[in-house]
């Protein structure tokens, strides 16, 4: 076979060029395509990736080389300015916007959100992927329609009824929200992967002498881990983004704004605050979404797909 | 055994099913009762179930100002912007489809601006298209020469001309559209990924082997096997764009011809503060929006029960 090749190439390699048109349609596309998907790559990467390099050049630039150079790319790191993140995260008292507290309650309601959510949702997913009960097709009908469904709508009367029990400012009637526009998904991405794990390994478990709970934390629960992982970290994006129930429940009360809010609100009055420092808050908003991001890229991107975030 | 099974069943799903039914369910019902009611923010300790039930919320939410043009941008809005981020999606997953040097550190570049923070986002796009130190105005006036400031965040419309045409196009709602499509065609890029991963490449081979180019393999091969997905991305997206609210609101606060609907539901509650009013327009959003839900949950809720 080899022999009957290399004697064919020779011939092919020396003819080829004479025989072959120069412009096949094949040739022309291969050799377009080839050229156009490094285009859109180089494009697309500067579209996404530009706003946020901005948003961190101007952070650390200082107001006065801003305003008079405003195109700069770039700059000059002898020139580096961190007072705006010093401004932006001491608190009010001593001067700043305080973003250290608006951090911390975010933290307090994300990581509040995601413990409260999984600790629903995956018993909840559990007896929905495995269990046979009178109205289990019906619930999961009904966690699909509430996850479709669009948060605006069910901003006016959670707003109506927090009002009027007095919890409005509270970050329990938030975290209580969240939880509930959080579930659903969180129930509907848990649930699929606990049907991709063989039922034989329960039923061992079973055999074995394990009760039900018994097989579900010790077998269920650790195959499942990798899912529940994912599912945390979208939780928790989620509640560290969310904007629209922040805004109607907890604008009020400074000492009880997220990150997202306060930013929010700093920016409605943007002409006694400089564009720097709002930059810095900016960055002090995304940076642990990136962190957290770029450091579980593969769990995240497979938990992004499982589900997806409403809005 | 079975009973115990149900048993069992019922209460692993309670807890779940009690949350649901408290902060979602009840709620739209009592929001359903509001909307027949005239209620203020300031008259809110009155408010219960029952109250004097009337259609003048609806009729208001439909004669008055603002209305049609609302919903038009809407419309224009959801279709537009769906449209857009799925293409751009369709586009960035075909040209990282084939393997190369750091592409998942390119991918994940990518999904940045679907996992930053809105807020952030959006404050970061109304500094860059500033009139008075933006960056797009900066490079814009050097590279293609325009004049004036453009206000691109504020302005209705902008006169354009075009080979001596004179437009005015609606400047304002095509930068929403187009922060729409940044934002996430990340969204479309992921499913559009997941379901090229999917094909397998013998077909690929098989239509090269018999002659088929790079756009014929796209059209004939690759375009049939996405075509699901798009029908599922875009009923989603559609759902979700049309009644979105962050950005609109933090982007231009719904001037400049860019008010949708979700921002006169929350301009109702908390500019007016009527209540009963911005139930009604909810509702009737609501009552739109359950259409392409329905459609959604018959089409493709039962046989895949699943989004990919």
């Amino acid at each position: 076979m080899t022999a009957i090749d290399a004697r064919r190439s020779v011939p092919a390699g020396t003819a080829g060029p004479a025989r072959k048109p120069r412009w096949t349609r094949d040739g022309f596309e291969t050799r377009f395509f080839g050229i156009a998907r490094w285009v859109v790559i180089g494009a697309l990467l500067i579209v996404t990736a530009f706003p946020f390099y901005y948003m961190a050049l101007l952070s650390i630039r200082d107001l006065g080389s801003v305003l008079n150079n405003p195109g700069a790319l770039w700059t000059d790191v002898r020139h580096l300015n961190l007072s705006a993140y010093k401004r932006v995260l001491v608190s009010v008292s001593s001067g700043g916007e305080g973003f250290l507290g608006f951090m911390r309650n975010s933290a307090v309601l994300s990581f509040g959100t995601v413990a409260l959510t999984l600790l629903v949702s995956i018993p909840g997913s559990y007896a929905i992927s495995r269990l046979r009960f009178f109205g289990r097709r019906h619930i999961s009908v009904l966690f699909l329609a509430v996850y479709l469904f669009p948060s605006i709508i069910l901003a006016v009367p959670l707003f109506v009824f927090f009002t009027r029990v007095n919890m409005r400012g509270s970050l329990v009637a938030v975290l209580l929200v969240y939880v509930s526009q959080t579930v659903a998904v969180s129930i509907y991405m848990l649930r699929n992967y606990f049907d991709t794990i063989p039922v034989s390994l329960e039923e061992a478990a079973a055999l074995d002498g394990c009760g039900r709970l018994g097989t579900m934390w010790r077998i269920s629960l650790p195959l499942a881990m990798p899912a529940i992982l994912a599912n945390a970290l979208f939780i928790f994006m989620v509640a560290w983004n969310e904007f629209l129930f922040a805004l109607l429940f907890l604008a009020d009360d400074r000492s009880r704004w997220t990150v997202s809010l306060g930013l929010s609100e700093l920016t409605g009055n943007s002409i006694e605050i400089p564009t720097t420092v709002l930059m810095a808050a900016s960055v002090v908003t995304t940076i642990p979404i990136i962190v957290l991001f770029f450091a579980s890229e593969r769990l995240l991107a497979g938990g992004l797909t499982a589900g997806a975030e409403k809005g | 055994m079975r009973r115990s099974e149900a048993r069992a069943g019922i209460g692993l799903i309670a807890p779940t099913v009690v949350i649901v039914i408290a902060v979602v369910v009840l709620p739209i019902i009592w929001s359903i009762s509001l909307s027949f009611q005239r209620v203020r923010l300031l008259t809110l300790h009155s408010a219960g179930f029952f109250g004097q039930y009337s259609l003048e919320n609806f009729k208001l939410v439909f004669t008055s100002q603002g209305f049609v043009s609302t919903l038009l941008t809407t419309v224009a809005y959801s279709v537009l912007g769906t449209a857009a981020s799925i293409a751009l999606g369709l586009v960035a997953a075909l040209a990282l489809r084939r393997r190369f040097k750091a592409r998942g550190l390119v991918r994940s570049i990518m999904l940045l601006p679907y996992v930053a923070p809105v807020v952030a986002a959006t404050f970061v796009w109304q500094v860059m298209l500033s009139p008075q130190f933006g960056i797009v105005d900066y490079w814009g006036k050097r590279l293609f020469g325009w004049d004036k400031p453009v206000a691109f965040l504020s302005q209705q419309t902008s006169r354009v001309s075009i080979f001596g045409i004179h437009l005015g196009i609606p400047l304002a709602l095509i930068m929403v559209i187009l922060f729409e499509a940044w934002r996430q065609f990340p969204f479309a890029f992921l499913f559009l990924t997941a379901r090229l991963q999917a094909i397998p490449g013998s077909l690929e081979e098989a239509a090269k082997v018999d002659g088929a180019t790079v756009s014929q393999r796209f059209r004939y091969v690759v375009w049939p096997q996405l075509v699901p997905t798009i029908a599922v991305l875009s009923v989603l997206r559609f759902i979700w764009t049309f009644t979105k609210f962050d950005d609109i609101y933090l982007l231009t606060g719904g001037g400049a011809g860019t008010e949708v609907v979700s921002v006169r539901v929350y301009n109702f509650l908390t500019g007016n503060g009527d209540i009963g009013l911005a139930s009604a327009q909810a509702l009737v959003l609501a009552v739109v929006m359950a259409v392409p839900v329905g459609f959604y949950m018959w089409r493709f809720g039962r046989r895949e029960e699943r989004l990919s």
